[in-house]
């Protein structure tokens, strides 16, 4: 796991509510079993006609989106379905960061436990960011703060173990492997047939 | 919460998987007892475990099977069945792989027990009162009809689990939804969970686990608890639960998987501690008189966007995610949906596959005939459902109507086996999402119960069932 601290990079706005991770990466994609590949796929029955040609009025294939790494999205962003695909699909596009009104929950943990950061900021902060199409933001994990262009700045407030594994490169899973000890002693606790249960 | 005043069924579920409590620096470690597996959300989970050399920590809680990218098409016995879609094939075929390396049992394809997961962990007596359940898959929440703390996960979390039998997880938040009052005949499961979802919205529960309660929740059956507790995500709860009673009990007993004998009793002994103590506070409640419902169909682009049947279309009032959802859908504002022509109905999906939702919409069928040029799946949600259906001659029901009578598996609901809408097409569908494109590219989805669905198919319309059923 890389170690995230700050980055600053340009952004682009698809500040619709409620995009659900079907309208990320639809289902008919989602037969791989890599990791990697799914950039291609993000937003495709949006950014794509159907017959594979870019809609120029989607916000991504306009030419000033070139290179943004910080989507601004809008309330309740991956709603829906459990796929961490849409998360593999954001950062396969190149996106490190999504500033929302809010997330839905699941893709919020699936979000950091990639390393792509959910940053849900308040209403007159997001209304600045999509005053200023395009410009770019500072988002610094440390400080737990967004920078805009015009010098602006908002906290923002993410869960702090996630944070703590960001900032210092841990994965989730190793800490969980090394509460082995415990577990087995919840298990022997608990026993084979009780369903967590004290029988 | 204190630990010793009144208690929520969430919190009784909670505090017995905590393996390591929260601090101030770290996410509670909750023990999982069972973990399902499919094949879509599963194969970077276990290449992760094989890239670190990590084993299954617990086989015996995990159980897989596949149904998201299998085909339902017909199938003759003894006779191998062909996934013309090659990526699909190699999907089903790493899952095979997996759980062969790891000592993982399967349900696979072709056998007798396979079917969509959320059916199957029910009906094999593998969700219990009381579990912690989790899987690649949001309508995990499905298994909270039965008193268990069940929600879905992403593939970094199936890794966990399968190497740990754990998750980090913060505490959510509870709600509860007193549902007071009973269902009017023609009024199903399925129109209350739409009707609450429509009234607090697709992210009205984020961040929460739903407790469902009152006398409208106790007089369904499991299987209709389990459509409720199944749509629990599209109000964006981290969870749905319904504490178990005798209803729960008789469902479970006998099946493959339940206690058996002096474990039995000992069991539902512990069960019956499990309902919410009187005055156990919730973070919020919402109170619905489930008298007053109506039967529900969505309209537009996500499942809080719903009516009841003999509503119009509201206006978008400058809102543009309802306008974009009345462009895509081809609908104006105040248009009654009822009388609108349909082209595809589909019957199934973990929300409304099981053999109540089948006899349900045998009972529209019965008699009639599909209207010409409407196409109709009915996909049962597991072989072992397909089998007790065909039993009591559900199947000729479907099939002399006209009907297509399918294989199990997630089939219509996602489109990720070759059934699918065409772009343009109108489909009433008994699943869960009407998401753009969720039933397949430019597909547009109108959410209703199995009796709604089946009105549709044989007048060819969105048509009130309970006129049918007079």
């Amino acid at each position: 796991m890389e170690r995230i601290t700050r980055f600053t990079s340009p952004t682009v706005a698809w500040p619709a509510d409620d995009v659900d991770t079907d309208q990320v990466i639809p289902a008919r994609f989602l037969k791989g079993t890599a990791r990697s590949g799914w950039g291609e796929h993000l937003f495709a029955d949006r950014r794509y006609d159907a017959d594979g040609r870019p809609r120029p009025e989607f916000p991504l294939n306009r030419p000033e989106a070139k290179g943004a790494r910080v989507l601004v999205a809008g309330r309740n962003f991956g709603c829906g379905s459990s796929r961490e695909h849409a998360v593999w699909a954001l950062q396969g596009y190149g996106f490190q960061a999504v500033i929302a009104l809010s997330f839905a929950d699941i893709f919020r943990g699936n979000a950091l436990k990639n390393g792509l950061l959910p940053v849900a900021v308040e209403e007159s902060t997001h209304a600045r960011l999509l005053s200023a199409p395009g410009s770019a933001v500072t988002v610094d994990l440390e400080a737990q703060k967004v920078t805009l262009a015009d010098g602006m700045g908002a906290s923002f407030v993410i869960d702090p173990f996630a944070r703590y594994c960001l900032l210092n490169g841990i994965d989730e899973l190793q800490f969980l492997l090394g509460q082995e000890e415990a577990v087995a002693a919840y298990e022997r606790r608990t026993g084979p047939l009780s369903g967590g249960i004290p029988s | 919460m204190s630990e010793a005043g009144p208690r929520t069924l969430f919190d009784k579920v909670w505090a017995s998987h905590v393996v390591v409590p929260a601090t101030a620096d770290t996410p509670a470690v909750l023990y999982v007892d069972l973990h399902l597996v499919h094949e879509v959300t599963s194969p970077q989970a276990f290449a992760l475990l094989r890239e670190r050399g990590l084993r299954v920590r617990r086989p015996d809680r995990t159980v897989a099977t596949m149904d998201h990218s299998t085909p339902t098409a017909p199938r003759r016995p003894g006779v191998p069945i062909p996934i013309p879609d090659t990526e699909a094939a190699a999907q089903v075929s790493a899952l095979e792989a997996n759980c062969r390396d790891f000592g993982i049992s399967l349900h696979a394809l072709g056998s007798e027990r396979q079917g969509i997961v959320h059916v199957i962990g029910p009906e094999l007596g593998l969700t219990r009162p009381g579990m912690t359940i989790v899987c690649g898959d949001s309508h995990t929440s499905t298994h909270g009809a039965f008193g268990a703390l069940a929600f879905g996960i992403g593939t970094s979390e199936v890794g966990h689990v399968l190497a740990t039998q754990c998750l980090l997880q913060s505490r959510p938040r509870t709600l509860a939804v007193e549902m007071d009052g009973r269902l009017p005949p023609g009024v199903t499961a399925k129109d209350l969970i739409l009707a609450l979802i429509a009234r607090i919205g697709i992210g009205g529960a984020n961040g929460h686990v739903i407790e469902y309660r009152g006398p409208a929740i106790r007089a369904l059956s499991m299987e209709e608890r389990m459509t409720v507790c199944n749509m629990s995500i599209e109000a964006g709860a981290r969870a749905g639960m319904i504490a178990p009673d005798d209803t729960t009990f008789e469902w479970v007993c006998g099946r493959p998987h339940a206690p058996k004998g002096a474990e039995w009793e000992a069991a539902v002994r512990s069960w019956r501690t499990l309902p919410t103590d009187d005055g156990a506070p919730f973070d919020r409640t919402v109170r619905v008189d489930a008298s007053a419902l109506e039967p529900m169909i969505t309209y537009g682009t996500n499942p809080g966007m719903g009516i009841p049947i003999r509503g119009t279309v509201p206006d978008p009032a400058g809102n543009a995610t309802l306008q974009r959802a009345l462009a895509y859908m081809g609908l104006q504002p105040g248009e009654q949906l009822l009388g609108r022509p349909v082209d595809v109905v589909f019957i199934g999906s973990c929300t409304n596959s099981r053999l109540s939702d089948l006899r349900q919409a045998a009972s529209v069928f019965a008699g009639r005939k599909v209207a010409p040029g409407v196409r109709v799946l009915v996909v049962p949600g597991s072989q072992q459902v397909k089998r007790e259906a065909e039993a009591e001659g559900l199947d000729r029901i479907f099939r002399d109507a006209g009907a297509d009578w399918r294989e199990s598996g997630c089939s219509l609901c996602i489109a990720m086996n070759g059934d699918r809408l065409e772009a343009g097409q109108y489909a009433v569908s008994t699943s869960n999402r009407n998401f753009e494109g969720r039933q397949g590219a430019g597909g547009r989805t109108f959410l209703a119960s199995p009796l709604t669905a089946a009105a549709a198919a044989v007048t060819g319309r969105i048509a009130d069932a309970r006129e049918m059923l007079r």
